[in-house]
């Protein structure tokens, strides 16, 4: 059985995209060839910034002969009907048969298809491949109309077998396949023919090409660690660094060199992502101190002077991107010290978002969310606000302007320079966490308090202008801020109406988007119905208020149909629970990731209360815990029983058995055990739900498991005797009313 | 696919073209490998180098540009069938770069070179390459790498696929297929390449402050540094750019040229006077790249809000692919009578 090799010869692949584009060629041929019945034993694909390569083995010669029957219509079928058929199966009149059905005489096409030359296929698979390519961005050249990443210069493909090795031909746009590469652009010259993959691999090794990715990375690991090791440092990691740069080189060489003194004192944060953005260099630091000493750069090349020229090189452009950053850095710490409030009013010229207004009146209303949220975050309400007027300070500063990743970290140097509060200091840097599931919450409760307003103020001001995240598309990472609020909410065991805060936020985005359109009355009424939404907790009950004082007034705003009010009126509500759900549903994701059921979340998402997250998770998380016991379980299916009689028993007789169960009626032992325990449970379920109990709630409920099982062993519902039937119906009300105290427990499957 | 597309017919295949190309060895051979002495000889080798493998050597642009880019040699010429090969240096302005002549490597006036050729030949790199031999690169002694690069302007409605080309780490050039300009795809596509000229004759004479730089030989009689021509001008201009220059006048000056370009595109394609068919693409364009110009002196003043800036570029942008729908209505925009009829 033959193998192929096959390798694509261009100019410089991106770094990034070289992986993936690997792995794509490896899998379109493939499945292409497997498609066609060409089957193989292994596959595996390399890149280099040159070259994608694919080396399969063990594939078929050829692929195997086909038949395939295709049935078609009676042979007393209209012409029409007969001809359509010949041209779907390809066949002519002569070579159909005609075979007895039950149904009659029906024609039959029996269409054989000939193995192809696995030559043959490749040629036509790889041609489809080079044509079709999945890459990010393609581009031409010269004057043809091929896309490639880069131009593409040569195509090696060949089949290698005992007998030796052949050219598959083919050709694309002017480029015809070979057996032929060439090695390391500065320390090989010219072409050399390739047999096999082995042969190819090792002569690309003496032309000094690493081919596998893989090896270049550990070599470049290697070497860098050893160099650092040798001088008692160690190389900080960066594995997203280490895969870019064994992108950037066929024939890596491991360089060391040295960072002036000068430079020294700049924060290591600075140092690292400058050294990484701009050259592409790790950190060398030295584990005593934790500083940043020195850096490996990674040539492509060996030189005659073993890179003593590269290695100045390097050095001098990183002198002078370091001044840089020195510079900015001390201009930078010249205007913290005098406060910050230069960078802070600039915020007012940069846009946040067309609709929503400057990155100052942003800031202007975390400010004042922040000190809505701070007491039920347990933060100082006036250093919550004064963190949230400096978090985002930074944003001005040069050092910000050059490296946007450095956002926040350097928020909290500037701040700690301007003499602020510790607790300040920490909220600039972490306002922005989490940045996703895993990432980490912020500490402090001042921080936590500002990063809770910031999301909220995005997340409620994308839902005013009507930007939520639709499919994949979620450009303002929306979800990853609310799962952000969940989390802070969360981790801090926090407190909090997450309705009211919705809706007076949603309020003062709608108040300012209608500051254009509106006249002064309805103004004042939309700042009125602000202030009632903190006597009265949400918008509806704020609003309706607000709307009853207007009525009759002379000058009173018009609140009908189509005005400003009146379709304030109409759309709040909704756009609040559907901001309310997209929570809820976000909060499934992630409690479904800590391995919590949907139905059971679900069951505690219908109850009171659940824009209290906290209260929301503590409920479910006891709900999961009594389900996974044999009590809870049982019971479960108990409660099931009674609701499924007792609805079908109301729908039957078009009355609601709610009140009214007397243990008079109760003919059994049994009968009068459940009422008793009910009478027991009822009072103490109230009891633990009214404090929050609701492990002991559920326990509660759990105990009601044996009465029920009893129950449901000696007693038939439906028995003949009306009173003793309603009576029985009344009781087992009493238990779904119990139970549904506790959770929605009809949401839960099983 | 329309004719414009297919290489000319007496060119051979571009695959044995490359083949040839191989047969003399992957970089041309370099005219004088020894190291040049002054910024001005850097630029005469450059000059002779592309001049020497067919370049039209052509002369900078007369009007103020951002970059050499905005030469119509490059955004007009790169439009169109006809083949084109043009190298020249082109004088720079960006008013934002402003230093006083303080900083070692920031001015709001310099030098870029700028080859394009239409098509881009297949071995371009290696042409690069041999360029960088020609100015004093000893290609055993250097890491020359071509890192990831896609070039965007959005004034000009145009992008490109390339590279920066890293030297040691430090950025010498810039190389990019052009795919759209001014709003249409290139066919065939050009290759740009952009030398910054004072970056690269520092690190190849190497010398720190851009200031120090020998602008002549310094064996000369009179010689001159960088300095000695530029620095006080860099001065002035800093000042007049950041801090005096009338922006009143300077956005009346946008508008008229923005309104002179318009007007211009909007005359018949008959010359009434002649009877001949003059469309004005290139008088129209010299507005636009007036216009483009007064918006960055009008943002070194500081007069441009965040807002404002995407307006100014995108109004920029519009009269720059008005230039390119006129330009290629011409003859050396690849327009031929058939196509009129």
């Amino acid at each position: 059985m033959p193998d192929l090799l096959i390798e694509l010869f261009s100019e410089e692949i991106p770094a990034r995209m070289q992986a993936r584009a690997a792995e794509d060629l490896r899998k379109k041929v493939t499945d292409g060839l497997v498609e066609a019945g060409l089957t193989y034993a292994h596959a595996a694909a390399f890149s280099t910034p040159r070259r994608l390569t694919l080396a399969i083995e063990g594939l078929l010669a050829q692929s195997p002969d086909t038949r395939e029957e295709r049935k078609g219509p009676r042979i007393d079928a209209p012409q029409k009907a007969i001809e359509g058929f010949l041209r779907g199966a390809g066949v002519s009149r002569e070579d159909l048969e005609e075979r007895d059905e039950k149904k009659g005489k029906v024609f039959y096409a029996v269409i054989a298809k000939k193995g192809r030359p696995a030559a043959e296929i490749i040629a036509g698979v790889l041609e489809d491949t080079i044509r079709n390519f999945p890459w990010p961005k393609s581009m031409r050249w010269g004057a043809g109309s091929l896309k490639w990443v880069r131009p593409l210069h040569s195509i090696l493909c060949i089949l290698t077998d005992e007998a030796g090795s052949e050219v598959v031909p083919m050709e694309i746009d002017g480029i015809k396949a070979g057996n032929t590469t060439e090695g390391h652009r500065f320390m090989s010259r010219g072409r050399f023919t390739v047999t096999s993959f082995e042969d190819y691999a090792a002569r690309l090794k003496r032309a000094y090409v690493m081919l596998d990715a893989k090896e270049r990375a550990e070599h470049i690991w290697h070497d860098a660690t050893n160099q650092a090791f040798a001088n008692g440092l160690e190389v900080v990691e960066d594995k997203g660094l280490l895969a870019e740069v064994a992108g950037l080189v066929e024939w890596p060489v491991v360089l060391m060199g040295e960072i002036a003194e000068d430079f020294l004192d700049l924060p290591p944060e600075v140092l690292r992502t400058s050294m990484k953005e701009h050259q592409k260099f790790f950190s060398v630091k030295n584990p005593k101190t934790g500083r940043i000493e020195r850096f490996i750069t990674v040539a492509n090349r060996e030189t005659a002077d073993n890179g003593a020229t590269v290695l100045a090189g390097n050095q001098k452009v990183l002198f002078a991107r370091l001044s840089d950053a020195k510079f900015f850095w001390e201009n930078d710490l010249r205007v913290a010290r005098t406060g910050m409030q230069t960078w802070t009013e600039q915020l007012s010229n940069v846009t946040f978002q067309n609709q929503l207004g400057s990155q100052a009146d942003r800031i202007a209303r975390i400010k004042s969310l922040s000190g809505e949220l701070a007491p039920s975050v347990g933060a100082d309400t006036d250093l919550a606000m004064q963190a949230a007027e400096v978090a985002k300070a930074d944003l001005s500063s040069e050092m910000v302007y050059e490296f946007p990743e450095l956002q926040g970290l350097m928020g909290r140097y500037y701040a700690a320079a301007a003499g602020l509060p510790d607790e300040v200091a920490q909220a600039c840097e972490q306002h922005y966490s989490p940045l996703g599931p895993s990432d980490d919450v912020p500490e402090g409760a001042v921080a936590r308090t500002v990063a809770l307003a910031d999301k909220l103020d995005t997340l409620t001001g994308f839902w005013a202008i009507d930007e939520k995240p639709t499919g994949s598309k979620d450009p303002y990472a929306l979800r990853r801020a609310a799962l952000g609020v969940i989390r802070i909410i969360l981790t801090g065991d926090l407190r909090l109406n997450l309705d009211h805060f919705i809706d007076s936020q949603l309020m003062k985005h709608k108040i300012n988007l209608s500051r254009d359109g509106a006249d002064g009355a309805e103004m004042a009424a939309l700042e009125d119905v602000l202030e009632a939404i903190a006597d009265h907790g949400v918008f509806g009950a704020a609003f309706r208020t607000v709307i009853a004082k207007l009525d009759g007034k002379n000058d009173a705003p018009d609140t009908g149909k189509g005005s400003l009010l009146g379709d304030l009126g109409n759309r709040m509500p909704d756009l609040s629970a559907d901001l309310l759900a997209f929570f809820h549903d976000r909060l499934k994701v992630y409690l479904r990731d800590q391995g919590l059921r949907h139905d059971v979340i679900d069951a505690c998402i219908a109850m009171p209360g659940n824009d209290d997250l906290t209260l929301l998770v503590k409920r479910a998380g006891a709900l999961s815990d009594v389900l996974a016991t044999d009590d809870g379980a049982n019971l479960l299916q108990g409660f099931k029983r009674a609701n499924n009689i007792l609805t079908q028993a109301e729908d039957k007789d078009g009355v609601s058995y709610e009140y009214g169960a007397d243990v008079k009626f109760a003919e059994t032992e049994a009968e009068r055990d459940l009422f008793a325990a009910l009478d027991t449970a009822g009072a103490s379920i109230s009891a633990a739900i009214e404090a929050e109990d609701f492990a002991s709630a559920m326990q509660g409920m759990a105990a009601l498991r044996g009465p029920i099982d009893g129950f449901f062993e000696a007693v038939q519902v439906n028995t003949d005797n009306e009173v003793i039937r309603r009576n029985r119906l009344n009781l087992l009300s009493r238990i779904r009313t119990i139970c549904l105290s506790v959770a929605d427990l009809t949401r839960i499957e099983g | 696919m329309t004719g414009a597309c297919l290489p000319p017919q007496d060119a051979p295949p571009r695959r044995d073209r490359a083949v040839d190309h191989e047969k003399q060895g992957p970089i041309p051979m370099a005219t004088s490998t020894d190291k040049p002495r002054s910024f001005q000889e850097i630029i005469l080798r450059l000059q002779s180098y592309w001049a020497a493998r067919g370049c039209a050597v052509m002369q900078p642009y007369d009007m103020e540009v951002g970059a050499g880019t905005f030469h119509p040699a490059t955004t007009l010429r790169s439009l169109g069938s006809r083949p084109w090969a043009a190298a020249y240096v082109q004088p720079s302005r960006r008013p934002t770069d402003g230093r006083y002549g303080e900083n070692p490597n920031r001015m709001q006036h310099y030098y870029q070179y700028q080859v394009v050729i239409k098509p881009s030949p297949p071995d371009l790199q290696a042409l690069y390459l041999g360029s960088l031999e020609a100015i004093g690169i000893d290609m055993d002694l250097h890491d020359i790498r071509f890192v990831e690069d896609d070039w965007e302007s959005p004034t000009l409605g145009a992008w490109g696929l390339g590279w920066e080309v890293w030297c040691d780490g430090m950025e010498v050039s810039q190389f990019t297929y052009f795919q759209q300009v001014g709003g249409h795809d290139c066919h065939p596509v050009s290759g740009e390449l952009t030398y910054g000229l004072e970056r690269l004759a520092m690190y190849v004479l190497g010398v720190d402050h851009v200031m120090d730089m020998p602008y002549n030989d310094p064996q000369s009689p009179t010689p001159l540094t960088y300095g000695d021509v530029f620095r006080q001008t860099e001065g002035e201009y800093s000042r007049w750019n950041f801090d005096v220059a009338n922006t009143d006048v300077l956005l009346r000056h946008f508008e008229e040229a923005e309104a002179e370009c318009q007007s211009i595109l909007e005359q018949p394609a008959e010359d009434p006077k002649t009877g001949k068919r003059i469309i004005m693409a290139h008088p129209a364009y010299d507005q636009c790249i007036k216009a483009s110009h007064i918006f960055n002196l009008l943002d070194a003043r500081g007069v441009i809000s965040v807002t404002e800036r995407q307006g100014y570029i995108g109004r920029v942008r519009t009269l720059a692919k008005a230039c390119a729908d006129a330009f290629v209505q011409t003859d050396a925009g690849g327009f031929t009578a058939k196509q009129g009829a």
